[in-house]
């Protein structure tokens, strides 16, 4: 390969770097927004379970956020200021919701503990705004901050489905990470997040070309589409056998890590999909990747770092969740 | 309608003087409870259990502290990191190739190995072995460091901007060794670390005699009290020796910076030490002056008539010098009073041999004021060196004014009220949960011990032996 097209291709690499950070902290913090999102549903001494079960792992998952949102800054400025401007409010209240959580988790075991509730009480409205700001964000994303009455609509309806995606995320985290009577109530969460959760996604499907022409061309096209079709049967695949396996038994038991894992399939397939209706803008039918990057010189001074950093990131951190695997215990300062 | 950039910085610099708290704490934190816990590792075999498990008791309280910062200093950090994008857009559109990686290696070297780590140290006792543990303390403290560094090399960067090449007006790299190592980094990465040594130096200090005037924490608190007081003492001179050569460094490289901190409108020969003053900007002269002959030459150029240029000689390129007069003698005054203390404190512990029970409650008290004196210190000194490097973002070269963004200043506004009413929220949380959990340490750990019983007893995920190291 020669040096104009590895230039050429490293604006790519970018998105993809940025794509796959965001990817991970949708999952990482979603389950974790997820549970957040139950605990008013919890009783007190569940609480402190659900707490556990997200303590090692929330700080780790928030920093894919800023890898995420850093890249975006450092590969590709133009676009970083053109939509975080566009998101000025949504991204105000998506950070008030963060830091809510995150200080209510910190404070709610060495407050008072009659202070306790309204740190339970702040943390669960934490991580509902947060979600419902990333919702109304993506919303406003993926249909490159159109104008007009049907946007704002569209918008809506993936802030009320986003949330309660990480709702189903959250529960079936916690029918992995408990077990008894906490592990039984995750069950009904579940399985009253799954149909809104689906809900929301179908009629989002359905929407998306409709608010956009770029995406509307893009899915429809032959042959494109009998490959793309993989996208959605694998996705319904999915959320039904989530569906199926939630009315066993056998979902307590050995397989109690599947619907989690089968969640985490549909976040991938549906970005995905994402990543393939958008490609390569950055910003939909306003900015390409191109147009939007840094100088090759700065994306391979930044490129080199994540070659080394990355696998190491990846290795410490499937050590935390090997250190904390099984089913989740009390936990405590040591 | 304020304008739209002011309203930017009083949020940046909200967001900002919010978040710098945190970190001043834990750089220094990470590195303290790094040392109480090899210090109990040292000792829990010997014959003195109460020393043993008085480093224990210390590094678990702690550890506590350390959480509750950490988290705060993560989602104050999360903040920052989206208000670069819409604060100011053209920052990043004109010096992203450099500011960009700094960045980008800050989080991808330093903030993934603290938070990755981090869940390890706080909740891994028990799920590891000691040496694993104390490597995952060693690379929380180590992250947090390393943090400090790309930070503060970006920072000094824009202070002093070296390594560069302007092509078309966006900022290109001609020397990464430059950029980083720019000529103020060296003094300010020095002055910052040592003043998180300081800051939690005197929390420590501060906390630990909290606790003893209530009587409580009996096994942990003296220990941490002479902790904190050496600490302050061994590091308050260097940071006042740094703390002149960085300011050395300034008059050099931004002699406004220097005239707007020392209240000199025009250029003079052996200028003299203002003690007081009131700087007015629209008289363009001082009033109310307390002044000593000639002593700002002798510190500044160490010379009697040494030459210190005045405002007047850079008109619309220096800084509003009345929030630096004030701020800069904030700082100094309080480093001469943690001076005083430390020295004094510690010669006096001493001489009752260490023996918290003979140490004047007055004494204790007035520790117990000092508890967050360097957070005041460290805040007075970024808003010296920052405002001072007003009305440049890139000092020299790029103004604030021009990459500013177009967001309607209502909206501003109205997000800057959000902010500012949440972070004294939280900065009030944080100061009573502080004090809450100082006054309440014991019943906080034996809470702990009545949960770790009912946890072994219940839980069958719990390794057995993770009730060993008790």
């Amino acid at each position: 390969m020669d040096v104009m097209s590895f230039d050429r291709v490293l604006p790519v690499v970018f998105m993809a770097l940025m794509g796959a950070s965001m990817l991970v902290y949708v999952i990482s913090d979603g389950y974790d927004l997820g549970v957040g999102m139950l605990m008013h549903r919890a009783t007190d001494a569940e609480k402190d379970v659900l707490i556990a079960s997200i303590g090692p792992f929330w700080d780790a998952n928030e920093t894919w956020l800023v890898l995420g949102v850093g890249i975006l800054l450092v590969a590709f400025p133009k676009a970083h200021g053109l939509v975080l401007g566009e998101l000025y409010l949504p991204v105000a209240l998506m950070l008030v919701g963060l830091t809510l959580r995150g200080v209510a988790f910190d404070f709610r075991v060495k407050a008072k503990d009659t202070h306790k509730k309204a740190w339970d009480r702040l943390f669960f409205a934490g991580s509902t705004l947060a979600a419902v700001a990333q919702g109304w964000m993506l919303g406003r994303y993926v249909s490159g901050f159109g104008t007009g009455w049907n946007y704002p609509l569209f918008a809506a309806a993936i802030a009320v489905a986003l949330p309660m995606a990480y709702v189903l995320m959250g529960a079936t985290w916690l029918i992995m990470k408990t077990e008894g009577q906490l592990q039984e109530r995750a069950v009904q969460w579940a399985r009253i997040a799954w149909a809104p959760m689906v809900g929301g996604l179908v009629l989002i499907s359905m929407a998306t070309p409709w608010v956009s022409a770029t995406v509307r061309t893009r899915w429809f096209a032959l042959p494109e589409v009998i490959a793309l079709a993989a996208i959605p049967l694998m996705s319904g695949v999915s959320l039904l056998a989530v569906r199926g396996l939630l009315a066993t038994r056998h979902v307590r038991g050995p397989v109690c890590w599947l619907p989690f894992v089968l969640l985490v399939i549909v976040f991938v397939l549906g970005f995905l999909g994402l990543a393939y209706s958008i490609y390569p803008y950055v910003v939909l039918d306003q900015l390409t990747i191109w147009q939007a990057a840094s100088s090759p010189e700065a994306l391979k001074v930044i490129l080199f770092g994540t070659c080394i950093s990355v696998p190491a990131i990846a290795g410490y951190t499937v050590f935390s969740y090997r250190v904390f695997r099984g089913k989740t215990g009390e936990l405590k300062y040591a | 309608m304020m304008d739209a950039l002011l309203l930017a910085r009083m949020q940046f610099a909200a967001n900002i003087t919010f978040h710098i708290l945190f970190p001043t704490i834990s750089i220094g934190m990470g590195w303290l409870l790094l040392f109480f816990r090899w210090r109990w590792l040292e000792t829990r075999h010997g014959n003195d259990r109460v020393a043993a498990h008085g480093w224990l008791d210390a590094y678990r309280f702690w550890t506590k502290v350390f959480a509750l910062t950490f988290a705060l200093g993560v989602v104050s950090g999360i903040t920052m990191s989206f208000q670069f994008g819409t604060n100011w857009p053209g920052f990043m559109q004109k010096v992203g190739n450099i500011a960009g990686p700094l960045l980008g290696y800050e989080v991808l070297t330093a903030f993934f190995l603290e938070a990755g780590f981090l869940g390890v140290m706080l909740f891994g006792h028990g799920k590891v072995s000691e040496r694993v543990h104390l490597m995952s303390t060693f690379f929380v403290a180590f992250g947090t460091t390393l943090s400090a560094f790309w930070i503060l090399a970006l920072n000094s960067w824009m202070q002093t901007p070296s390594g560069h090449e302007i092509v078309d007006g966006v900022y290109h790299v001609k020397s990464w060794f430059d950029v980083v190592f720019n000529p103020s980094f060296p003094y300010r990465f020095a002055h910052m670390v040592l003043a998180s040594g300081l800051t939690c130096a005197f929390l420590l200090t501060g906390l630990s005699s909290w606790q003893l005037l209530r009587g409580v924490a009996q096994r942990s608190a003296p220990r941490v009290l002479r902790v904190g007081l050496t600490l302050a003492a061994l590091l308050i001179p260097v940071q006042i020796v740094v703390g002149d050569m960085h300011g050395l460094n300034t008059l050099h490289h931004q002699p406004a910076k220097i005239a707007a901190v020392e209240g000199v409108w025009d250029t003079e020969r052996g200028a003299p030490l203002l003690l007081f003053a009131i700087p007015d900007s629209e008289a363009r002269t001082n009033r109310f002056e307390l002044k000593l002959p000639k002593l700002a030459s002798l510190i500044l150029t160490h010379e009697l008539d040494g030459e210190i240029k005045g405002l007047n000689d850079f008109r619309d390129r220096h800084p509003p010098p009345l929030p630096l007069f004030f701020a800069f003698r904030a700082m100094v005054g309080i480093g001469l009073l943690m001076l005083a203390t430390s020295w004094l404190g510690w010669w006096l512990y001493r001489r009752v041999l260490w023996r918290a029970e003979r140490l004047p409650r007055a004494l204790l008290w007035f520790f117990a004021g000092m508890t967050i004196s360097g957070w005041i210190a460290t805040v007075a000194g970024w808003y010296v060196t920052e405002i001072g490097r007003q009305p440049f973002i890139v000092y020299g070269l790029i103004r604030t004014a021009d990459v500013t963004s177009a967001v309607p200043s209502a909206m501003i506004g109205a997000t800057l009220v959000l902010y500012l009413a949440l972070y004294l929220a939280l900065i009030v949380a944080y100061v009573s949960v502080l004090k809450y959990m100082a006054e309440k340490p014991e019943e906080l750990l034996q809470l702990d011990a009545i949960e770790r019983a009912a946890g072994a007893a219940t839980s069958p995920v719990l390794p057995a032996g993770s009730a060993a190291w008790t």
